[in-house]
């Protein structure tokens, strides 16, 4: 199984694909996990992988930036089927836009825009930075396994914007900063955590392998 | 659902070797930040923190070298800072595996550093370290003074509008160092802490002169901090993680328990 991680210039590649090496390892599947940043490659995934650290804007300049990147991860994803994982800002680009500092067009596959946290009270600080632990608000493979609510495993979050779904079928499952907050949006083969899997130690390694062998 | 308090230790390396001594029990090698890292990790610290304080291009590319290392064994976030001069340092930190960057003497220099920093990578990637030293005198109001250069050189610019003025920049953290408790184990400086803390929006985290547990339940009750940074309680074996942790859960502070 060929495990793209795109590479745009973006995020924390190293510890993603590390951390996907492990779950995989760990679950004893047999996986190829590559930093990609040709769209070949990206054709030719079972799975892709899609992480982003950033600002929403940037994130989107340089993907677009790697010249018919774009078009392979939706050839593969929307017309071919490939299970998707978009992490942080990764994430946020399956909306339809980003309002972080300008709007941006996202790729309109979760529908709903990425927005500042409202700051609620005066102990809420903006980022959102640590751990927290997650609300499930529908079953989903990907949490298989997952112990989730108050007394449930912690997930790692960094950020200062969210996506907020216009389809709440999309939001499958909550983390909560002064109200709820999506921490894993999917539909069909698209999934999408605000959190970083691979930085959430138990939680995250299990998340990833369960998207190793997600068969949506 | 409650966003956790975290407890960041924090190793000193220079040239990839943890400097400033670590000493835990079970450790090998506690010149290896890659073994410290991998044992906090298990211990179930909540963040890293590497502050490199390598004077020579060579040391970096070791500094490099051990922050990848440590990606690949800890599935925990690292914030690395020391010596961040240019927007290419910091995609090349982001790179080797950081997930957050520290920013001291460069965003003292030139705010504006700060903003270019959050355009290209995100707010919640910007931690400015903050190193600050009381200069008001005795029955005063207080006022804390930056200093650079492990405080031998005053700034004139004062911590609280300087903590301000770098959130507004796009900083999405402060990293807030008393200078005058540092080693001292008397406590954090509450009430530098507070100013801060209560300044910004930006979650501060607090550092500086932990010698007990009480410290850091202070840290928090008190001075407002959203973590608490301490080194040498940890690496010498005076408290565990987890010891930390359940102080500050009976003290009534959310934490994330991991055993």
């Amino acid at each position: 199984m060929l495990v793209s991680i795109v590479d745009y210039g973006s995020g924390n590649l190293r510890s993603a694909q590390k951390a996907f090496e492990r779950a995989a390892r760990d679950a004893e599947l047999s996986a190829d996990i590559r930093l990609v940043s040709d769209p070949e490659t990206i054709l030719k995934s079972d799975r892709i992988v899609l992480p982003g650290v950033g600002a929403f804007a940037d994130c989107r300049a340089g993907l677009d930036a790697v010249s018919g990147m774009y078009e392979a991860i939706s050839e593969s994803v929307i017309e071919r089927g490939r299970p998707f994982l978009g992490i942080c800002v990764g994430m946020q680009l399956m909306a339809d836009r980003g309002l972080e500092k300008t709007v941006t067009e996202g790729f309109g596959w979760i529908a709903g825009d990425v927005v500042e946290i409202a700051p609620k009270g005066p102990n809420l600080k903006i980022p959102q930075i640590g751990w927290n632990t997650i609300e499930l608000e529908q079953p989903h493979p990907l949490f298989e396994g997952i112990k989730t609510g108050e007394d449930g495993l912690h997930a790692y979050f960094v950020h200062s914007y969210q996506l907020a779904c216009k389809n709440l079928e999309e939001q499958i499952a909550v983390t909560n900063y002064g109200g709820p907050i999506s921490a894993l949006v999917a539909k069909d083969n698209l999934a999408g955590t605000q959190f970083h899997p691979e930085k959430s130690q138990k939680l995250g390694l299990t998340l990833i392998a369960n998207f190793l062998k997600w068969n949506p | 659902m409650t966003l956790k308090t975290r407890i960041i230790p924090c190793l000193d390396v220079a040239d990839g070797r943890v400097v400033k001594g670590v000493n835990f029990v079970d450790l090998i090698d506690a010149g290896d930040p890659v073994e410290a890292a991998i044992a906090y990790d298990a211990a179930g610290a909540d963040e890293l923190t590497f502050l490199d304080i390598t004077a020579s291009s060579d040391g970096r590319a070791a500094t490099f070298d051990m922050i990848a290392r440590t990606a690949e064994q800890c599935f925990m976030p690292l914030t690395v800072g020391g010596g961040v001069r240019e927007i290419a340092d910091i995609r090349k930190l982001l790179l080797a595996g950081a997930d957050k960057v520290s920013i001291n003497t460069t965003a003292v220099n030139n705010p504006d550093f700060v903003a270019d920093a959050a355009d290209k990578f995100g707010n919640q990637c910007v931690v400015v370290a903050i190193d600050a030293k009381k200069v008001s005198g005795e029955g005063e109001v207080n006022r804390w003074e930056i200093f650079t250069h492990g405080g031998r050189n005053a700034t004139g610019i004062d911590a609280v509008e300087f903590a301000c003025t770098v959130v507004e920049k796009g900083a999405g953290e402060i990293l807030l160092t008393s200078m005058d408790r540092d080693g001292t184990k008397a406590g954090y400086n509450i009430p530098l802490t507070r100013a801060v803390a209560d300044a910004v929006q930006v979650p501060v985290i607090a550092s500086g002169g932990v010698g007990t547990l009480d410290h850091l339940v202070e840290g928090v009750l008190e001075g407002h901090a959203s973590a608490v940074l301490a080194a040498s309680i940890f690496h010498f074996g005076t408290f565990t993680i987890d010891q930390a942790k359940a102080h500050m859960q009976k003290a009534g502070i959310p934490v994330r328990i991991t055993t």
